[in-house]
């Protein structure tokens, strides 16, 4: 280290056969990102802390026994990294076929545009003898801000990071159960209007599936009248406080259908309240939650 | 009120009080005007530690955990109910459904070595008693299994009352090698009175504690260090390694945990040392305190093992009455203190750092390896964590010394290593045996087999180890000629099949106790485990594998080993590849 405090410490690492200078810190997958090389994630996201659970972005990583998680491990210096050699594909493939086996990614597209990538065959699983369990959950619908769909939750934790220590605090969801039965539940199951929820929505936000998502939205998918390529997104500034959140509003046929916030931005790191998020009534009234008395 | 969102349903006098008497005072104190935000995160996560005997409490009061029980419980330590609901459900034992049948619950191992001894008889003619039965992975009482008696396995969970296993009013009466001169580790089981801190004391007890004190921390780490000792709970890592690390690491608490978990399938070695010399445990617990610098010793112990569990709480009573734990323990001038903490039904808690998320009252998922449990353990403070079997080896290091103790075994393995010894051989048992001696010896020594047939296989290990044939009879059992044949001792598991057993079906128990304990946190082992089970259900039913599914085999046991977070997911796929690989599985090649 030298003493001038504005002098970054770099560390040099080999990709496929690349160098790639980083800053110290780094992880694995910005560095793959840093040398023009795509990784897959799933679990991660630059606004939330790494949980490395879903395992799609491994690399193998030269004298390590195991493939590595890229988004989790930051890179050292003589680093001798490969991402695209037989066992690293052979995982990756592995990894989303099985998701793909027993949850729905049907509004998943860049899942699906890597499944595509590592010929992932998820009909494998469903040879006669025995079909291949599915989670098989009817969405919740409990209000009318945003549904809950397990049927296409892969269990990244994205939205119990969302709640809890991440950005919300406010820990209304947790993972429950256990193994294949593990689900995002509330305690004991209970409803979202008589659970801690205070629909802020940053689950929403950060799912990456559609399992959780605006009322609005489901109501258009179910319709048959969801068209993302005819809809427009406007950047502006929430009004009711002073904090200053960026929004950006979805809209279909001239009517908000969803509210977004950047992950980028410093404000906000794409996490918002309720009143950003569902709080476009006074344009066009929805019903709103109530809690039991 | 503070922060946290509690619904109103409200706790019952039964169960407010359990919990109060499980906390024993011990609970964040919430003021009204307490306004817990962000800055209340570290109080909350102060106490959860706590969440685990709590939710035992409410179990144990009323057979299940009831939605008030819940609240009353998240009132008092802050801890949300949705990620207290959340650590509730990750365990077999706890229920958080009003049962429909009340009263005590009955487990019945349904594992291995019950399977064979006839498990599924025994269940049908209990349930038929109206008994109130619930079928359990290994119950860590594998030699208790009896296909002539079809005695099986069995732990009763008690409602209102305490819990029991068959031990409870009997004399232990299983262990074979009684008296045997040349034991180091079991030389007090059945000798000693394990409830008796003078019994311990006539039989050579606390003389370690004493000659470590003598020759001072550092010295007692080198000579763990020579003697080569490696750890018994499966992964063989160096135990003098584990030992410095811990004891370099200055400026913050540490740990000292001893990892009674057992719950390998065919494993209770520790089960039997724990209920017939709990004080050896406590001793040795003690002595890695001092010799790491550690000031607090844990005990985390399966929850299915209540009779071990009261021993080692006696044990430790007495020990402080004593003065051999407590502020200056055994006149060294070092602090410490034990506390037991009983887990509540779940594999994965012996993995390690699944272990320190249930002790601190989290859900017993395992975290990234690095950091490392010597600088990263425990409330993320340095911790050696060990197997009993591992600490009872330093009793006698510390002293006979590192070449005394390497007088026996191998170069490479030294000492004696204590088996599991199970299935078809006439007298099943833990058994110590000198590194070196060959498996065929083993099996001679627990009386050869038993019923008709041939030897067709042994399972080495356990679930997470590997099938061998009976040309391996004449392999030493020691680390490196295991590790070179391919197989593994693991947790010493030694079970015996003979040919007249129908290894499929033991196989689909195998692949379904992974699929129910799997912590489901990553991909690879979530479905993985779910995938490879139905493969071996598929093959029961059609005595075959189409070449799809064999395929399958292949590639959900690479994903696993390759990608898994853990040695759960590394492992889960070894039993039944190794069976396959053996030729040992009718209708699939290998
Ligand atoms: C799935 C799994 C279960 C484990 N269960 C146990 C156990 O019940 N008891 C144990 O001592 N070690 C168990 N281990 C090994 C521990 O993680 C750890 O390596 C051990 O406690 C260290 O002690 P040792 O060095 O004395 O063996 C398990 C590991 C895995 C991956
Ligand atoms: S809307 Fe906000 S408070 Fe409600 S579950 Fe989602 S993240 Fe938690
Ligand atoms: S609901 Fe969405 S964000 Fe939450 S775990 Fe499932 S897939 Fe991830
Ligand atoms: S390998 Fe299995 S047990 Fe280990 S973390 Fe992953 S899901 Fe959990
Ligand atoms: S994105 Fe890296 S483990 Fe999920
Ligand atoms: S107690 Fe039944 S297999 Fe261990």
């Amino acid at each position: 280290m030298t003493d001038d405090p504005t002098s970054v410490v770099t560390v040099s690492l080999t990709i496929d056969g690349q160098a790639v200078e980083v800053p110290e810190g780094t992880s694995i997958h910005q560095a793959c990102e840093s040398a023009g090389i795509d990784t897959p994630t799933l679990c991660w996201a630059e606004n939330l802390t790494p949980v490395n659970v879903c395992r799609v972005c491994v690399v193998e990583v030269e004298g390590q026994r195991a493939l590595v998680p890229s988004c989790a491990r930051p890179a050292e210096e003589g680093m001798v990294v490969e991402t695209d050699s037989e066992r690293v594909k052979h995982s990756r493939k592995m990894v989303l076929e099985f998701l793909g086996s027993g949850v729905d990614l049907d509004q998943a597209p860049e899942l699906q545009k890597w499944m595509d990538h590592y010929g992932s065959d998820t009909s494998r699983y469903d040879q006669y003898e025995l079909p291949a369990l599915r989670m098989g959950e009817a969405p919740k619908i409990q209000d009318n801000l945003y549904i809950r769909d397990y049927d296409r939750c892969v269990l990244c934790y994205k939205c119990v990071e969302a709640c809890g220590d991440d950005a919300q605090h406010t820990y209304a969801i947790a993972v429950s159960g256990r193994g294949f039965d593990a689900r995002i539940s509330t305690e004991f199951d209970v409803t979202l209007p008589d659970s801690a929820c205070v629909y802020c929505g940053n689950c929403i936000g950060v799912c990456p599936t559609g399992a959780i998502q605006f009322k609005t939205e489901y109501d258009l998918r179910q319709a048959d009248d969801w068209r993302p390529e005819d809809q427009d997104v406007t950047r502006t500034v929430c009004s009711y406080c002073g904090v200053g959140c960026n929004l950006e509003l979805h809209t279909q046929d001239d009517k908000i259908v969803k509210v977004t916030s950047p992950a980028d931005h410093s404000v906000t790191s794409g996490m918002l309240c309720i009143k950003g998020r569902f709080g476009w009534q006074y344009v066009q009234p929805v019903d709103t939650p109530t809690r039991k008395a | 009120m503070a922060d946290l969102y509690i619904s109103e349903e409200t706790a019952d006098d039964i169960e407010t009080a359990a919990v109060d008497a499980a906390l024993d005072g011990r609970f964040v104190v919430v003021r009204e005007s307490e306004r817990l935000i962000r800055a209340g995160t570290s109080a909350r996560h102060g106490h959860r530690h706590l969440l685990l005997p709590a939710l035992h409490a409410l179990q144990n009061a009323k057979g299940w955990i009831s939605p008030g029980g819940l609240n009353y419980v998240c009132e008092t330590l802050q801890v949300p109910p949705a990620e207290a609901y959340g650590v509730a459900t990750f365990y077999d034992l706890f229920r958080v459904e009003e049962p429909a049948q009340a009263g005590d619950v009955t487990h019945v191992c349904v594992d291995a070595a019950c399977q064979i001894a006839g498990a599924a008889e025994r269940i049908a003619e209990l349930k038929a008693q109206g008994v109130n039965v619930h079928e359990s992975p290994c119950l860590g009482q594998c030699e208790r299994a009896n296909h002539v008696t079809g005695e099986v396995a069995v732990f009763v969970q008690g409602v209102g009352g305490p819990d029991s296993v068959a031990a409870d009013d009997t004399p232990y009466e299983l262990f074979h090698q009684k008296g045997d001169e040349s034991l180091r580790l079991l030389k007090r089981i059945g000798v000693v009175d394990p409830t008796s801190l003078y019994s311990y004391r006539a039989h050579g007890g606390y003389e370690s504690l004493t000659a470590a004190i003598e020759m001072g921390p550092e010295a007692v780490c080198t000579a763990v260090a020579d003697s080569g000792l490696s750890g018994r709970g499966g992964a063989a890592f160096p135990t003098g390694i584990k030992w410095r690390a811990v004891a370099a690491e200055q400026g913050r608490p540490k740990h000292v945990v001893a990892n009674c978990d057992e719950s390998e399938p065919g494993t209770f070695k520790d089960r039997v040392v724990m209920e017939n010399d709990p004080f050896a445990v406590i001793e040795a617990l003690t002595v890695a305190g001092f010799a790491t610098g550690a000031e607090n010793g844990w005990i985390y112990i399966r929850g299915e093992y209540p009779l071990a569990t009261a021993r080692l709480q006696n044990a430790i009573d007495q020990a402080l009455e004593a003065g051999l734990l407590g502020d200056d323990a055994a006149g060294s001038g070092h602090r410490f203190h034990i506390e037991i903490r009983r887990g509540a039904g779940a594999y994965i808690c012996g993995e390690e750092t699944a272990l320190f998320a249930s002790l601190e009252g989290f859900r017993g998922e395992p975290r990234s390896k690095p950091p490392f449990p010597t600088t990263h353990g425990l409330f993320q403070e340095p911790t050696a964590i060990n197997n009993p079997e591992t600490l009872l080896n330093v009793l006698d290091i510390v002293q006979i010394g590192a070449d005394g103790y390497r007088s026996r075994g191998t170069e490479r393995s030294p000492g004696t290593k204590l088996l599991c010894l199970s299935g078809r051989v006439a007298k099943p048992g833990v058994y110590e045996v000198e590194f070196g001696t060959t498996l065929g010896e083993v099996l001679e020594l627990a009386g050869g087999l038993t019923g008709s047939g041939e030897l067709n296989a042994v399972l080495m290990g356990g679930a997470a180890g590997s099938f061998v044939d009976r040309s391996y009879l004449d392999m030493p059992i020691t680390l490196e000629d295991a590790r070179e044949r391919g197989t593994t001792l693991g947790s010493g598991v030694v079970m015996a099949f003979t040919d007249e057993i129908d290894l499929v079906d033991v196989l689909v128990r195998i692949s379904q106790f992974f699929r129910d304990e799997s912590c489901g946190q990553c991909v690879p082992c979530r479905v993985g485990c779910v995938r490879q089970n139905e493969t071996m259900v598929v093959l029961q039913e059609k005595g075959s594998l189409t070449s799809e599914r064999r395929q399958l085999v292949d590639d959900i046991a690479q994903v696993m080993v390759d990608a898994s977070i853990c040695g759960f997911g590394h492992t889960a796929t070894n039993a039944i590849n190794s069976a396959i690989k053996l030729g040992l599985v009718p209708g699939v090649p290998s």
